[in-house]
């Protein structure tokens, strides 16, 4: 049943017409059909995470709630190209996922002889048939949803694919397009993973207490680790992919509705909104990547500035210490308000990357922090701080350790030491528009050095 | 800047609402349709829909600037043609026009135009 009816959904949507212009004859009804197949496609992205979430609390866990939901799609791209979409499509998809669902569930009762608990399953399951029940719970469902998808018993590649596949409604194929592996890679990650949480036995619910923060911290991991797969490709030869960006952010948005007063959601809302202002001006003419102080602000995305500046400020509203996320938010917003690189506030930002380092101490976080102390009080200062960590061995083959210690040696004009960091940067780096931009400053270095 | 903008990035769509005479009516809507639409409202909201959204004064509080060559003249509302008058507004991120489409079906309304316009995206110079 699984691996048919996904098959069947990925087919139909990749070679579904996408030319609204309908030839004349028998022409007229293939339209018809494309447009129904259209209509499909957009409705499966609204519904598809609410279907699956509102199927996961009938029979339990997600891989099941999964299936059935497919198979509903795959009944509605029989019927409705042929007769029509129907006046109410959720409800549609529902009413069938659901009928399914209690026949799964009478022929596992058939199977298994459980009499007591699958009584009470089936039971459940009737009572939740009644579709105008469904409204207030559908937000609980959701975040159950999204609470099982980035369970900590996935590892992180499975978290990131379960969750673009059952809350993004994204296919295996467009998956694997976004993380540039071959398809069978991402389904295989989603099928061990549904599998991982069947034999962990992982119910489907909201966690509460002390497991909840350790949980949300879970989910927004994994909503961060899709974003920058976006903001920054790690592979590949695009500088950022945007797709991976907004699919990031409406999962952020969506959170932040579903949890209004976690100040961490608020936060990586605001950080993701701002750092996605930018990702206009990321990416010069032919696609090279430019960076932060290199840009042109007046191309930054106002309306996400704005956006993101709200956010953030909801976080402070919500009281406490900003935790991780929001600190990050907030040096983000010191750059969205300086109109020019010249007026950013770098105290403020070494200030906030000292909470940052505290709160979440990593090499990464340090040699951001040494970036923003070289700006504020001069490169001998940073490169101080960057020499420390020239030896942590998690920072071994990260390219922006070298990079970073070039670009302060060649302000402090130690020409040729900063052309050999470039180069040992430009090597180590895995994307391709990266790379020619570190080569670039490695030859600028040795131009210097010529002309000095 | 075509490679930017690859077939599978979301767009950011322009909802007008042209709500016709309903538009121009001093009266507000019954506390009923207000309270449906702001359950659609944020139904979208709680999808991660809506960027911006917002309500326009009545067309008598408007001006209009007519641009002629160097000439400017400046007209006054309220203005006759109010099938074409936009109410209200909704910048939603979507994926694909199919997908405001859906939504914009499911809206609360029983008169009126609603007109969806994708927004073009500059990328480069």
């Amino acid at each position: 049943m699984k691996s048919s009816s996904s098959r069947a959904f990925e087919g139909a949507l990749a070679i579904g017409p996408r030319n609204g212009d309908a030839p004349e004859g028998p022409g007229r009804r293939e339209a018809a059909a494309a447009e129904a197949h259209r209509a499909i496609e957009a409705i499966w992205r609204i519904e598809s995470a609410r279907l699956i979430a509102g199927l996961a609390r009938v029979v339990g866990e997600i891989g099941t709630a999964e299936e059935l939901a497919q198979d509903a799609l795959v009944a509605a791209l029989e019927q409705w190209p042929a007769e029509g979409v129907p006046e109410r499509p959720a409800a549609w998809l529902m009413g069938t996922a659901k009928h399914r669902a209690i026949d799964l569930i009478r022929r596992r009762k058939t199977l298994e002889r459980k009499h007591e608990e699958i009584g009470r399953e089936v039971e459940r399951a009737q009572k939740s048939l009644d579709l105008d029940a469904i409204g207030e719970e559908v937000e609980d469902d959701l975040l159950g949803l999204i609470f099982t998808a980035c369970h900590p018993v996935l590892s992180k590649d499975a978290r990131v694919a379960l969750t673009l596949r059952v809350l993004g409604g994204l296919t295996t194929e467009e998956i694997a397009r976004g993380f540039l592996v071959p398809v069978s890679t991402i389904a295989q990650r989603i099928v061990r993973a549904k599998r991982t949480l069947a034999v962990a036995h992982v119910r489907f619910e909201i966690p509460g207490g002390a497991e909840r923060v350790a949980r949300l911290a879970s989910v927004l991991e994994v909503i961060y680790l899709i974003f920058n797969e976006g903001y920054s490709a790690t592979a590949g030869k695009d500088w950022v992919r945007p797709a991976l960006c907004e699919e990031a952010l409406r999962l952020g948005r969506i959170l932040a509705e579903l949890v209004p007063t976690e100040p961490e959601v608020q936060g990586i809302v605001a950080l993701m909104e701002i750092q996605a202002s930018r990702l206009g001006a990321r990416v010069g003419p032919s696609g090279e990547p430019v960076l932060l102080l290199d840009q042109d602000r007046t191309r930054w995305d106002r309306l996400l500035i704005r956006r993101g500046l709200a956010a953030l400020e909801r976080a402070e509203r919500l009281g406490g210490a900003l935790g991780p996320y929001a600190l990050q938010a907030a040096i983000a917003a010191c750059h969205a308000r300086a109109t020019t690189a010249a007026e950013t506030d770098w105290p403020r930002i070494v200030a906030l990357y000292d909470a940052v380092a505290q709160l979440a101490p990593s090499p990464v976080v340090e040699l951001n922090r040494a970036v923003a102390v070289g700006m504020a009080f001069g490169p001998a200062a940073g490169l101080e701080l960057v020499d420390a960590l020239v030896d942590e061995p998690t920072l071994k083959s990260y390219h922006l350790l070298p990079a970073v210690r070039g670009d302060l040696l060649r302000k402090l004009g130690r020409s040729e030491e900063a052309r050999a960091e470039f180069e040992r940067a430009a090597a180590l780096t895995e994307n391709g528009q990266e790379r020619e931009l570190l080569q670039r400053r490695a030859a600028e270095c040795a131009a210097e050095r010529m002309a000095g | 800047m075509r490679k930017f903008k690859s077939e599978e990035t979301e767009m950011r769509v322009l909802i007008m609402a042209k709500e016709g005479d309903q538009s121009e009516a001093a009266t507000p809507p019954t506390p009923e349709a207000m309270a449906e639409y702001q359950k659609f409202n944020e139904e979208l909201i709680k999808a991660g829909v809506v960027l911006e959204a917002g309500r326009l004064y009545p067309s008598s509080q408007s001006k209009r600037v007519r641009f002629d060559g160097k000439k400017r003249t400046v007209i006054d509302g309220p203005f006759a043609e109010t099938k074409e008058l936009v109410a209200g507004y909704w910048l939603w991120q979507v994926r694909s026009i199919d997908e405001a489409l859906e939504w914009l079906k499911r809206a609360p309304y029983d008169g009126g135009t609603f007109e969806i316009r994708e927004i073009l995206e500059f990328e480069g110079i």
